[in-house]
């Protein structure tokens, strides 16, 4: 059983504006926790926050894995404690194929969870579980050989995303906006891609504008986030609500506390 | 048991010192002969007696010391560590046993136990089909598999081939690049020793690589290899060339003369895994001239020496003639690498393409300086010049000289240039899929190298990314 806690968690950028103003989260397998906020509210900030990117500050508060205090760790740290974040726009990196990398990306992981001593995945293992996953997310197996990311469309690149998360196992996986820019299709492919994984090994928080991802992965939790904060929570009840009635309520909340 | 990649990988942090950089201080005083320091008419005299050669060579020689004295050091490139080379103070020839041999067995322990340490026999055994091996001035060990020499194809020293094939090394030798080319083609000339000699005779395809490998294990040394490649009719071979030498505080001097010929329908690959040690000159002249429906392709990988400036030319001179440079240049602290690749189209319906990829870290200095030509008459030419630029730093420089010159109208040329930095975006990226910083940054460096290492044979494009890895090991905190 997994569990990752944002406790009081401040971001701000390396000039010091702050932008994510006091969250507290908690994420466990099994769960799906949904941010639900308009644009500039600073939600992917917060992932990649919590993925440890290094132009984002954490100015206070914590984020602790499995009872572990990660606030300080550095990206492939957390990665190899089992974050996992799939990204809105993903990196190309030209020359590295999309095996290669996921080789090495997972032959690092279970190094550094063996204690630092390699303990690399043997290949026909590798192999198999990387063609059934592709064959799970529709991934063409074309793709296995290009560069990763390289002239990927949105579709592929976002499948191939989730094609990582599938393959590294990570215990908390944190989805930016991997709704945005693909089509009825794909999103349903991909959402089912999430949705197989959640269960007792993984939990999920799934960041969106809209909720559309949501009629295909089912959210525990919603958190409605506006200006750095989470302003409301409660169930697959409220996406549905927002979806009709927006974020104007919050935003001229906001306005009249400012 | 057999290594996993990854615990090959582990060696890797094993850095140039351990790896390469290791020398044999003691046995100096073994060495069957070792001149003087400096260089003179009589040095001149002693190496050529030494060989027991013919007057000609003598002669061709002394003419090249004058040549070489008279030349200024050239200026051009502003290069100010060319004037810091002491040329008095360089040993120009060392022979190290007294007789080559072609069992590894029959070398003398701590040079047999050199070749171990860089693991030479052992690739022998597996991937190629001869072996020269050069330790200081002259090739200790040279083997081709009998096969080959049944065919007639001929792999040898140049210092052997000139005393048992006397004709046809005199038809050839000096022809692509004459005594007085440049300073230094003119120093290897007068003071030149070992190398390899390769004859491929009409037909003749060699399928497994021939490789040479040049050792310079005493300080100051002064290694100038002369190599002669004759690719006869429709033949084929592949020669590797690797490089390394100890780390001294003191310079050594590597300046080579490698000509090569394809005959009509030939094909000739040249890789170079070039890593000298940080203190190491390298100052080569390598010219090809490619007849007609001729191939000649430099792969050339550049990532040790204090000073390389190396441009590996093609003279494209049948019709139909195809030539092809691929050169990786990295520059780490101290180091520079002046490389780049020319072709010059002198016959009509040749092509050529220069590829390079130059990577510059930890203050290093990466660039590019290459000649396009095509001469009037070469209708029909068609030529693609690509240079790109990795930049790992801010105090890093990269450099791009693309000299073109055009004397015909029927041609089609392109020329593209690129420089781009490791983003943090990439290597954030990278990272948060468990990769360190130092895996995150090589990944990309080998990405973008990868278009030239796809090319190497498995063994080298593993052993290229090694290198890669271990120059990389040491540029992030």
């Amino acid at each position: 059983m997994a569990k990752l806690e944002l406790k009081n968690l401040h971001v701000a950028l390396e000039d010091g504006t702050p932008i994510v103003k006091g969250v507290d989260l908690t994420i466990a397998s099994g769960e799906v926790h949904a941010i639900m906020g308009p644009n500039g509210s600073g939600k992917s900030t917060l992932a990649y926050a919590i993925a440890g990117h290094p132009a984002y500050e954490i100015t206070e508060g914590q984020i602790v894995l499995d009872g572990v205090d990660i606030t300080e760790a550095g990206a492939d740290e957390r990665a190899q404690a089992g974050l996992f974040l799939a990204f809105q726009y993903p990196h190309a990196i030209p020359g590295v194929t999309v095996t290669n990398f996921l080789r090495q990306a997972i032959n690092a992981v279970r190094k550094a969870r063996n204690g630092g001593v390699d303990n690399p995945m043997p290949v026909p293992e590798f192999r198999k579980a990387f063609l059934a996953k592709m064959d799970d997310l529709k991934v063409s197996r074309e793709l296995a050989s290009r560069y990763l990311n390289d002239g990927f469309s949105g579709g592929e690149k976002k499948r191939v995303e989730i094609l990582q998360m599938a393959m590294l196992e990570p215990k908390i996986a944190v989805l930016d906006e991997t709704d945005s820019g693909l089509d009825i299709d794909a999103l349903k492919v991909v959402a089912e891609g999430v949705q197989q994984l959640v269960g007792p090994n993984m939990g999920a928080l799934v960041i969106t504008h809209y909720q559309r991802i949501l009629n295909y992965i089912k959210p525990d939790f919603v958190h409605v986030f506006v200006d750095g904060r989470i302003v409301e929570q409660g169930g697959s009840e409220l996406a549905e609500k927002l979806e009709v009635s927006g974020y104007e309520e919050w935003e001229v909340k906001e306005e009249v506390h400012a | 048991m057999a290594q996993t990649e990854s615990e090959i990988v582990q060696e890797i942090g094993a850095d140039y010192g351990t790896k390469y950089g290791f020398s044999n201080p003691d046995e100096a005083k073994d060495y069957f002969f070792k001149s003087g320091r400096g260089l003179s008419h009589e040095l001149v005299d002693a190496i050529s007696a030494h060989k027991d050669e013919p007057e000609w060579m003598r002669k061709f020689r002394h003419k090249s010391l004058d040549y070489f004295n008279a030349r200024p050091m050239p200026t051009w490139g502003g290069m100010p560590s060319l004037t810091e080379i002491d040329f008095e103070n360089i040993f120009y020839y060392i022979k190290p046993t007294e007789n080559q041999v072609n069992s590894w067995e029959d070398l003398p322990a701590d040079i047999k136990d050199t070749w171990d340490k860089l693991g030479i026999p052992e690739a022998e055994k597996k991937y190629l089909a001869g072996v020269g091996a050069q330790y200081e001035s002259e090739v200790v060990y040279h083997k081709l598999q009998e096969s080959l020499e049944k065919q007639g194809v001929l792999f040898l020293d140049t210092d052997t081939a000139l005393r048992e094939h006397e004709d046809v090394f005199k038809q050839y030798f000096g022809t692509i690049i004459p005594q007085n080319d440049n300073k230094f083609a003119a120093l290897n000339s007068a003071v030149w020793s070992g190398g390899s000699f390769i004859y491929v005779p009409k037909g003749v395809h060699i399928e497994l690589p021939l490789q040479a490998y040049f050792r310079i294990n005493a300080e100051n040394m002064g290694q100038f290899e002369r190599t002669l490649i004759i690719v006869d009719e429709d033949a084929y071979v592949h020669y590797v060339e690797g490089c390394t030498a100890p780390i001294y505080s003191s310079d050594s001097l590597h300046s080579a003369v490698v000509e090569i010929v394809v005959k009509k329908g030939g094909r000739c690959r040249y890789t170079t895994i070039q890593n000298w040690s940080n203190n190491v000159y390298n100052l080569v002249t390598k010219r090809a001239v490619a007849e007609q429906n001729a191939t000649m392709e430099w792969v050339d990988g550049n990532l040790g020496s204090k000073l390389t400036m190396k441009y590996p030319a093609i003279w494209l001179m049948g019709d139909g003639a195809h030539g092809e440079v691929l050169s990786i240049a990295f520059a780490g602290k101290g180091q520079h690498q002046d490389a780049g690749g020319k072709c010059v189209h002198a016959a009509p319906n040749t092509t050529s393409v220069i590829t390079s990829k130059s990577i510059s870290k930890n203050g290093g200095r990466a660039g590019y300086r290459g000649l396009l030509e095509v001469a009037k008459g070469a209708r029909g030419a068609k030529s693609k010049v690509v240079c790109d630029a990795l930049i790992l730093d801010d105090e890093s420089r990269s450099d791009t000289y693309p000299y073109i010159r055009i004397d015909e109208n029927d041609v089609n040329i392109g020329h593209e240039a690129t420089v781009s930095k490791i983003g943090e975006e990439q290597l954030f990226y990278l990272m948060s899929r468990g990769l360190n910083e130092a895996e995150a940054s090589a990944m990309v460096v080998s990405g973008f190298v990868e278009p030239i290492t796809k090319e190497l044979p498995l063994e080298y494009a593993v052993e290229m990314n090694r290198l890669i890895q271990l120059q990389m090991e040491g540029s992030v905190g």
